[in-house]
């Protein structure tokens, strides 16, 4: 019973949630985005490209985040068989890989006046891209299945392999030598840049947040539909 | 305010880093809106002819006095 009442029970959270997390997102990004583009300095060597970081490190923290979170639900998944859980991976994998994307091509951006290039095999930008096609992989993977069950089994398991490339994205900085800087915001001994700056990278990476958290209950709530659909579509099949 | 548009010289890459996040996440949520009330849609639809043929199958075993 608990597997059909699950799926009912979240439906009724989400109701609840969505309106306050899509307000909430709007009123970050507005915050936000005016603290970053008009309040916050240009950095004194790198002039307004640092304005970049703000969407850049957002991007990057989501696209870690989304992946981590994947990768616990297809724990839950194989484990537990958890209803939800497949349903969330399924649903966080292209918002990920939309955060992946962009974390990558606004590093170029950002890598090419600062570097003096757009790209260089580096541990840091290698791993994330890897973490791009892991994305990719996965999303394929789950539709490349007649049977919807299996493409999932499939698909949470790639998900489980490709977590450790989470610690390697995080550590590279510090494991290899790279072009790319070490953390300068999640480090043992505190953030180190000014609250100019970590203010309006603070409330951004929150309006992303927010923003994943709005379009991932969107996402379920399109797949739970589809599942109906499908079973709908079955015992009409078998019914007639 | 042209200043603010030239960017310090580095306005190309400032504007599209944020017009490229203006379009990844603008452009996920409405096909995530899209998807979502396409599959309403039809749910609905599919769930309005399901009873009408539940009924339908009960009548057939009673003598079938329905026709579609």
């Amino acid at each position: 019973m608990h597997r059909f009442a699950n799926p009912a029970r979240f439906l009724r959270l989400a109701a609840l949630v969505l309106p306050w997390v899509s307000v909430l997102s709007a009123i970050l990004f507005a915050a936000g985005l005016y603290l970053a583009l008009f309040v916050s300095p240009e950095d004194y060597q790198q002039g307004d490209t640092v304005r970049i970081m703000y969407v850049h490190v957002p991007a990057a923290w989501m696209a870690m985040f989304a992946y981590s979170s994947m990768a616990v639900a297809a724990a839950c998944a194989l484990v537990w068989r958890h209803p939800l859980a497949e349903v969330y991976s399924k649903a966080a994998a292209p918002l990920g890989a939309g955060f992946t994307l962009l974390c990558l091509v606004t590093g170029s951006l950002w890598g090419e006046p600062m570097w003096g290039t757009w790209w260089v095999w580096d541990a840091r930008l290698t791993s994330v891209l890897i973490l791009f096609f892991l994305y990719l992989g996965y999303m394929a993977l789950v539709d490349a299945f007649d049977d919807p069950q299996r493409g999932h089994r499939a698909g949470s398991i790639l998900l489980l392999v490709g977590a450790i490339n989470v610690p390697i994205i995080k550590f590279s900085v510090d494991w290899w030598n790279t072009l790319h800087q070490p953390a300068s915001v999640l480090r043992m001994d505190g953030p180190a840049i000014h609250s100019d700056m970590l203010w309006p990278l603070l409330i951004l990476a929150l309006a992303f947040k927010t923003y994943f958290a709005a379009t991932v209950i969107l996402r379920m709530r399109a797949e739970l539909a589809e599942r109906k659909i499908q079973t709908l579509r079955l015992t009409q099949a078998g019914g007639v | 305010m042209a200043d603010f548009f030239h960017m310090g010289g580095y306005a190309i890459y400032v504007w599209s880093s944020y017009g490229l996040a203006l379009l990844v996440l603008v452009g996920l949520l409405l096909a995530s809106l899209g998807t979502l009330r396409r599959k309403e849609r039809l749910l609905r639809s599919l769930e309005q002819t399901l009873p009408r043929r539940r009924r339908r199958a009960g009548a057939g075993d009673a003598g079938g006095e329905e026709t579609p």
